[in-house]
């Protein structure tokens, strides 16, 4: 019999090959230092690069390439140490409402990058970096959707006609509705059941009046958890894209723990200031003349007292998109579309409102530094958040608003101001840090040196065992060792954007152990094979087929182990396993496939060739037979 | 002699092999109850240092300045600018939890000065404070229901493709390696950190391999072999796999001995758990696994193919 692989065959290994090796060359370019420069809340002017580049000279900081779009400036520098001093010299010459950002720039040559092709996430550990674990206040979220409901039935009683003796909110997740008898009570319930599908509805009498319970089953608690996050989370990836940095990693942990770790950034002030500098935003209306004192506050607005109504007539995160735009009379306007649900709520609320003034607040989460004093009469810095709300239009209903509509009588400056910050502030619920820390630059960079130091010895190791021990076998399975490699990092670099942390590395190391073992597999195989008088031929093909169960239930087994730890674990873990599952599935590509492609070329065709696959001991009989003669 | 080469009697040993083993986890279980495990910055709260130098700092100085007066575990970074520096030192464990706060600013002060002193720049001290653990009970949580969950995900698998004997064996032979690995951490003090966790994880994915390559061989020569009683066909698989045990576990040993010497001192904690493992992991592939195998009694039956069965059954008229 002869051992041939089909044309086929050989030239989708031949494809994958050169793939793999298109796909990991990005990884050969390394990084530029950078700076990347952007405003707080508008975009870039003209006159920013040439601020920028006369800044540099001054410090006498060299400078290449840089690169100008209407969001940021990247300015490309020569080394990492001149990264720090740059920053200083660019924030003195254009100050505080600027965002100076380190960062790296890719050097990927423009026909890789044309084929899709692009470097691999090195982790903070690798690369250096910030890294927040923020925590987002469950309670206010769900505090704030009981508040939505409570004015959404005060809206709905009020458009039916149906008098109440007053709307209550009990608890976080429980509101109360009192009426004088029960046929209000009924008229009202049958009203409201279908315009709140969340709530759970249940009447009851105390004290001669006719209560209508509305609460918030767990199951609808919980899933405004889940959206609240996901939403956060959202808006936590927008506002780390105006800073710049080149891979952040945006994750949700837990129930309501958000991470964010942003490699190459070493500025956690910075970081912080952008992160927590977040809005919301909330449309009221203004408190009628004569309304109880306790159902509103009052705000400045140009000088002006204004009482707003404490009733939520629409939440920010309702607020799909913010535009800056000049109106048909050429003024300067913000242009806002809601959400489906958002303009049937506004829509509501303004059709009866019409001349009366709809108010927005701007609540901003900020941080400020405190000094306090401790026990032993020092002072200490700390940071602390709190909100900052604000009053930020004060205008009158001319109609009844719906999905789309602007916000006018703004300053050119304040219009465009603050649509980009409606765009990216939309959070749906208040958060904190609750831990950082910051790896420098110099700890990555010596982790990743070593760590690949470590990976090309081994690899180096292995290969001189594996010829020495193997001979022609340990060829080829040599070439399928590096091809692994070459395909595990071309996978991590372009197909699943997976981040290479020092676990990972470590991953990539205990597959280049595995994939020899199923190398180590076959050849045992055929090595037995041949002592037991198989001809060579045979024994190629059924050390193949009889070790490739083994392969496969061996490799299986790890795989799934790999993917549990993958879905349950955090940060490290994950990282170790996926490259584990990656590496899994290219092994047994290159191991199995691989190997036998290249040990067809050099036997297949030739029936009587002796195999060169190191000492193996010639028995006189075959197995069977001994099994026979045995007890 | 049903081979004719030289064979080990593997499972001749194997009282002694399960009574060994048992005394190991014994002990290791033991260390690890009163000794507990050395964790390393990464699990525990430490002293959080942030120093200004009125000139740039190199890092290398200040560490090495922390080594040289017995701050052997301390971790330095830069922030901010090249003038400011942050030193994370672990807590002093025998400071009760509410003087830790106390604690951070006598530690703060001592640290500033000897930097001072070692030093041509002007040092201020910015702060010093408590910091709590990188990893939290959380990651150690959700790590022990992921351990328990791909446990009972590979007790299935084996269950399906074996027996449900074989996967007790390989559950049996993972346990005891991650206990004794755990139980030499606790003995000799050895740091566990997210690098050795990691390790940890990588062990099980190499002892099941090992395991389940010997078991793929048990039933092979089950189906195969008519004749031999249980611990003939254990031995006989075993001395087949031998040669091919041993070979993975040395290039595997390549591996980690060229990481723990020259990989850096991030990965010398990962080298050295995961050659404790696989050393332990290669004993237990052997020992372990097919001894838990015999000791539930496998037999032939055990690993018929059901397709045979099925194929049986429908020739009876």
């Amino acid at each position: 019999m002869l051992n041939k692989y089909p044309a086929w065959k050989n030239i989708l290994i031949l494809l994958v090959v050169i793939l793999g090796f298109l796909y990991s060359l990005p990884n050969l370019y390394p990084d530029d230092p950078a700076l990347q420069v952007s405003h707080e809340l508008t975009e870039l002017s003209e006159g920013d690069l040439p601020t920028i580049m006369s800044a540099l000279e001054a410090a006498e900081v060299n400078f290449f390439g840089e690169e100008v779009d209407s969001e940021s400036i990247l300015v490309r520098l020569n080394n990492l140490d001149d990264q720090l001093r740059a920053k200083t010299a660019i924030e003195e010459a254009l100050g505080d409402s600027y965002i100076v950002a380190l960062n790296l720039a890719p050097t990927t040559p423009s026909w890789l990058q044309a084929i899709g092709a692009g470097k691999m996430n090195l982790g903070l550990d690798l690369q250096g970096g910030v890294h927040f674990l923020m925590e987002v206040d469950m309670e206010a979220a769900l505090t704030r959707r009981m508040e939505d409901n409570l004015s959404n039935v005060r809206t709905i009683l009020r458009e039916q006609r149906i008098r109440s003796r007053g709307l209550n909110l009990i608890s976080i997740s429980h509101l109360e509705v009192r009426f004088a008898n029960d046929e209000d009570r009924s008229q009202a319930r049958s009203e409201l059941v279908e315009g709140f599908p969340d709530l759970q509805f249940q009447s009851r009498e105390a004290e001669g009046v006719f209560i209508l319970d509305m609460r918030m089953a767990p199951a609808t608690a919980l899933q405004i958890q889940t959206d609240t996050l996901q939403a956060n989370r959202t808006t936590l990836l927008n506002r780390v894209d105006t800073l710049g940095v080149s891979e952040p990693t945006v994750q949700q942990q837990g129930s309501d723990r958000i991470v964010v770790e942003l490699p190459g950034m070493q500025d956690p002030a910075q970081a912080i200031r952008i992160l927590q500098r977040i809005a919301t935003l909330e449309f009221h209306l203004e408190a009628e003349i004569g309304a109880p004192s306790l159902s509103y506050e009052t705000y400045e607005y140009e000088g002006v007292s204004v009482n707003v109504d404490n009733d939520v007539v629409l939440q920010g995160d309702r607020i799909s998109n913010a535009v800056y735009q000049l109106d048909q009379n050429s003024q300067p306007s913000v242009n806002l579309s809601l959400d489906a649900q958002g303009g049937n709520q506004m829509n509501r609320a303004t059709r009866d409102n019409v001349n009366r003034r709809l108010d927005i607040l701007l609540i901003e989460t900020k941080s400020r530094t405190i000094t306090t004093v401790n026990e032993e009469g020092e002072e200490v810095e700390d940071i602390e958040f709190y909100e900052d709300k604000k009053l930020i239009m004060h205008a009158t209903i001319i109609q009844a608003l719906g999905r789309q509509f602007s916000i006018t009588g703004l300053t050119a400056r304040e219009a465009s101001d603050l649509a980009p910050l409606i765009r990216s502030g939309s959070l749906a619920a208040p958060m904190t840090i609750v831990e950082q820390s910051v790896i420098g630059p110099s700890m990555g960079q010596e982790n990743l040196d070593q760590g690949l130091l470590g990976v090309q010895v081994a690899a180096g190791l292995v290969i001189i065992f594996m010829l020495f021990y193997y001979r022609t076998f340990g060829l080829a399975a040599n070439a399928a060792l590096i091809m692994n490699i070459l395909l595990i990092v071309a996978v991590m670099s372009s197909i699943i954007p997976a981040t290479l942390t020092l676990p990972g590395i470590v991953g990539i190391v205990l597959t280049v152990g595995m994939a020899v073992d199923a190398n180590v597999l076959i050849f045992t195989r055929i090595r037995e094979e041949l002592s037991s008088g198989s001809p060579p031929q045979q024994a190629i093909d059924a050390g193949y087929n009889r070790a490739f169960t083994t392969i496969i239930d061996a490799n299986l087994t790890t795989f799934l182990v790999a993917a549990v730890l993958y879905t349950i674990g955090t940060g490290p873990v994950r990282g170790f396993a996926i490259t584990l599952m990656i590496g899994i599935i290219t092994s047994m590509f290159t191991a199995i496939i691989g190997t036998r492609a290249i040990v067809n070329l050099i036997y297949g065709g030739k029936s009587g060739k002796k195999l060169s696959i190191g000492s193996y001991r010639k028995k006189a009989k075959p197995d069977e037979l001994n099994l026979a003669a045995g007890k | 002699m049903l081979i004719p080469e030289k064979q080990i009697d593997f499972m001749g040993v194997r009282k002694i092999a399960g009574i060994g083993s048992i005394v190991l986890i014994i002990v290791s279980i033991v260390s690890l109850a009163f000794n507990s495990l050395e964790f390393g910055l990464d699990f525990t709260s430490g002293t959080s240092v942030r120093l200004s130098y009125s000139e740039a700092v190199i890092v290398q100085d200040v560490n090495q300045a922390l080594r040289d007066n017995g701050y052997e575990d301390a971790v330095v970074v830069t922030f901010g600018s090249d003038r400011d520096i942050r030193v994370l030192l672990p807590v002093d464990e025998s400071v009760a939890i509410g003087d830790q706060a106390a604690q951070a600013v006598i530690v703060g002060e001592s640290i500033a000065e000897l930097l001072q002193s070692s030093s041509g720049s002007e040092i201020t001290l910015l702060g010093s404070d408590y910091v709590s653990a990188k990893v939290g009970g959380e990651l150690v949580e959700s790590g022990g229901i992921g351990m328990l969950v791909a446990l009972a995900i590979i007790m299935v698998y084996i269950a399906m493709r074996f027996q449900f004997k074989f996967s007790v064996g390989a559950v049996v032979a993972l346990a005891h390696d991650l206990i004794i690995t755990l139980g030499i951490f606790s003995l000799f003090r050895i740091e566990f950190n997210l690098n050795t966790l990691a390790a940890l994880l990588a062990i099980i994915g190499y002892s099941l391999n090992d395991t389940i390559v010997v078991s793929d061989r048990i039933r092979e020569n089950f189906r195969r072999l008519r004749t031999g009683t249980p611990i003939e066909m254990v031995n006989i698989s075993l001395n087949q796999t031998l040669s091919r045990t041993l070979i993975t576990s040395l290039t595997t040993l390549l591996v980690l001995f060229s990481i723990l010497f020259i990989g850096g001192e991030s990965t010398q904690g990962f080298a050295v758990a995961l050659i404790i493992g696989v050393v332990i992991g290669t004993y237990s592939s052997i020992y372990i696994a097919s001894n838990v195998i015999l000791y539930m009694n496998v037999t032939r039956e055990d690993l018929m193919l059901p397709v045979k069965e099925g194929a049986e059954l429908d020739d009876i008229p």
